[in-house]
């Protein structure tokens, strides 16, 4: 162990065992507990405290993944069990500081569970259904610790792994690990890591680049922004750690503003991590040097495709590049760069400390290690679990989500964003392995799982995902930007029962058009939604052309979406040209 | 209102301001759009001029990433989410009546510039969808009831406090 370490990791212990002998306070405060009222709640807490006098650290912290419980508060008194509250509104909390912080009586009714200890009648964390067979590798910090405070990162074993790199091992050593590991790609593509990072250990220096992508603009899926904002810290030394294996000198951690948890809570971190010297130049007093900062993007989907990310890193327009060069030769401002998910970052701090076999031993042979999944939709507990691969699909939708709530039969899936498809419940029994789930034709993605009930209109949202995929179209190739708008226009016209009967042949046609025209993934994939919501409902789309009717009866009323996704609206004729281009048609005349 | 000259000097300001390192055409429009709510002719020529690019290349930014906006926002911004998840959970409706209550029929500012409403591709809190932002404060499982009341109360002071400032002084 470094000297260095050594004094942060002693102070870290210090202040963590001084934390746990008084009252300590937890409040849920990621996006999730924010929607669900978490800052009254966190407001009323605080007067509550100072009325009734009780000393209480008071600590904010990210997201269990027990989103459908927030917002939480976890009330654990020295020597005493933890318990996590749930669903706590500001009228509720002086029960709770009354019951369990004065009195020292756990308030039974209101809790939901004991992360520590036990109280008779409340069921430990662990045996959450939710909880049961997790394995929180990503996760193993959030809605434990404050996202913000290095000391109780480096308490729960933090940065223990750059420590045992920059003292024992060699850049390959780190490397290797992450070979062994068998780590696949988080992002969507599942391309192993350590392969991608050997790419950038052969290009040439000095100066070359790590860039971690937390653009996430995929609808349903928000892990990458849960961890930033639950555990920035394990994505800092993730980050490191890659750019001591591979010689990078920068990184650039790439979040979209405007998501204000995530950013802050990572450029705190960031600044906490340059004052305790884990940061910056000869870290932790060896001859290594990294430096990170937050790099925002404006509002656009494609932005999270890598070479577009680079180019608005680089202040432009985030439009997707020509490959080759590939980012390990021609990366940001010219130079070799990596690009790495949120959460693939994540994982690596555990696989140096634990060695990359360790990891490999976890889920399938192909998937190793955990898959962390978004639940939302039509579920009873909405909510983020991390699980080792090998699961199903009905495992984690049925049993630890409660599948659809109100007896409701379970109609589709969608998953790995709007990209992704709209998958049939048939599905459910398919193994969640990268290769298992894409030979059944279906995505993992990025993790996000939207379910739908029997209530949905396959149609109906199939339109959503177009119109989405439409209104993010880069526009760099045509196909995709006037393709998706010619398809967006089918289906809404589908969608008001007046479809035609050659409408499925013609988005095929499009569809296919997109798929060998496009440069990146948007408008290659950008047909999926049709293509499998064509697969699995088939019949439902013949329904509404021929019949006239929706059978859910979703479809009724116009749909709104973004001016941009209107266009049709305003149309006189029927082109699509026209309705990517209502300037050129007033002007130029009839296309 | 702002004269031409003092605007630019507010620019300037915040342009010197930034808070990363690394400063960009782009970081330099989401600066003056967080400072201003939005980007005036001075604003992109003060933009070109800091980052040494031409005006045409800060415009050809500024008008790609969809958060840009060129009129001043309303006094109070909200949010309304239409990615799947919401609208599994109902955010059409959410949207229909708020559009009714506001007198509107898309995205835009209501006619006394009161409210600026804004669709959102996904707001980052689907586990709670239907989701609606007043004044960038989320709020989850959103009925038109509970939407409706939180948008008329847009004004309480509470509630301002949470937002960016907007106003171009």
């Amino acid at each position: 162990m470094t000297e260095a370490f050594a004094v942060l990791q002693r102070k870290a212990q210090e202040r963590w065992r001084e934390l746990n002998s008084h009252p300590w306070v937890r409040v849920g405060t990621a996006l999730c507990g924010q929607a669900a009222g978490a800052l009254d709640t966190l407001e009323a807490l605080r007067a509550e405290l100072t009325r009734q006098r009780v000393e209480a650290t008071v600590s904010q912290v990210g997201c269990l993944g027990l989103c459908y419980a927030e917002p939480l508060v976890d009330v654990q008194l020295p020597g005493g069990p933890r318990v996590l509250y749930q669903r706590v509104t500001p009228d509720q909390v002086p029960d709770v500081v009354q019951g369990h912080l004065v009195h020292g009586e756990p308030r039974r009714e209101l809790a939901l569970a004991a992360v520590e200890g036990s109280v008779d009648g409340v069921p430990r964390l662990s045996d959450l259904p939710m909880f049961q067979g997790q394995v929180r590798i990503a996760l193993r910090n959030a809605g434990h610790i404050d996202p913000t405070d290095l000391d109780h990162y480096i308490a729960r074993g933090g940065f223990e792994a750059l420590d045992l790199a920059l003292s024992k091992m060699s850049p390959q050593q780190v490397h290797q690990h992450v070979m062994n590991s068998k780590l696949r790609g988080r992002g969507g593509a599942a391309f192993p890591t350590g392969v991608k990072w050997r790419f950038l250990m052969g290009a040439p220096g000095p100066k070359k680049y790590i860039l971690c992508n937390c653009e996430e603009g995929d609808p349903g899926a928000f892990n990458d922004k849960g961890i930033l904002e639950s555990d920035p810290f394990t994505v800092l030394e993730g980050m490191v750690l890659a750019g001591y294996a591979t010689g990078a000198t920068n990184g650039f951690v790439f979040i979209r503003h405007g998501h204000e948890g995530p950013i802050e809570r990572t450029r705190r971190a960031i600044q906490a991590c340059y004052q305790a010297g884990l940061l910056g130049s000869h870290i932790l007093g060896s001859s290594f040097s990294f430096d990170i900062e937050v790099s925002l993007t404006g509002e656009s989907y494609v932005a999270g495709e890598e070479t577009a990310l680079m180019e608005s890193i680089e202040g432009k327009r985030s439009m997707p590049r020509f490959r080759p060069p590939f980012p390990a030769q021609v990366g940001v401002w010219g130079r070799p760069s990596n690009i790495n998910n949120v959460k693939t970052l994540a994982y690596v701090p555990e696989i140096v400390r634990l060695e990359g076999e360790w990891f490999s031993r976890i889920g399938m042979q192909n998937s190793t290690g955990t898959a962390i999944i978004c639940l939302s939709g039509d579920v009873a507990r909405p909510g983020m679990v991390e699980v080792p691969f090998g699961l199903t699909l009905r495992q984690v939708v049925e049993e630890m989500a409660g599948g659809v709530p109100d007896g409701k039969r379970l109609k589709l899936l969608q998953t790995g964003g709007p990209l992704g498809g709209v998958l049939s419940g048939e599905l459910l029994d398919t193994i969640i392995d990268f290769d298992e789930m894409a030979r059944a034709g279906a995505i993992l993605g990025s993790g996000g799982v939207i379910v739908a009930s029997e209530d949905s209109c396959a149609v109906d949202l199939t339109r959503n995902l177009i119109a989405f995929c439409q209104l993010e179209s880069c526009g760099k190739c045509f196909p995709c930007r006037l393709g998706m708008s010619h398809i967006l226009e089918v289906l809404e016209r589908i969608c008001r029962l007046k479809g035609r009967p050659g409408d499925l042949d013609l988005m095929r046609r499009v569809g296919q058009n997109m798929q060998v025209g496009s440069l990146c993934g948007h408008g290659q994939l950008g047909f999926n939604p049709v293509s499998s919501a064509l697969k699995f409902f088939g019949e439902e789309f013949r329904v509404h052309i021929e019949e006239k009717r929706c059978p859910t009866g979703r479809c009724q009323g116009p749909f709104v979406g973004p001016e941009r996704t209107r266009r049709w609206a305003h149309l006189h004729g029927e082109s699509p040209t026209a309705a990517v281009y209502p300037e050129f048609v007033a002007n130029v005349g009839k296309v | 209102m702002t004269t031409g000259e003092a605007l630019r000097k507010r620019v300037r300001q915040t342009l010197r301001d930034q808070p990363y390192p690394t400063v960009t055409v782009l970081s330099s429009l989401l600066a003056v759009q967080d400072d201003m709510g939005y980007l005036t002719e001075e604003a992109i020529q003060e933009v070109a001029r800091f980052t040494g690019t031409t005006i045409n290349e800060v415009w050809s930014v500024a008008s790609f990433y969809l958060n840009f906006r060129f009129t001043p926002p309303g006094d109070h911004t909200v949010e309304v989410c239409w990615g799947p998840a919401c609208h599994l959970r109902g955010a059409q409706t959410l949207l229909h009546d708020i559009l009714g209550q506001l007198g509107l029929s898309g995205e835009g500012e209501t006619g006394d510039s009161h409210i600026s409403l804004k669709l959102n591709t996904c707001l980052g809190a689907c586990t709670q969808a239907p989701v609606i932002s007043v004044d960038h404060g989320l709020m989850g499982r959103m009925d038109s009831e509970r939407a409706l009341k939180a948008i008329q109360g847009a004004s309480h002071p509470r509630r301002r406090e949470r937002r960016h400032s907007r106003e171009v002084r």
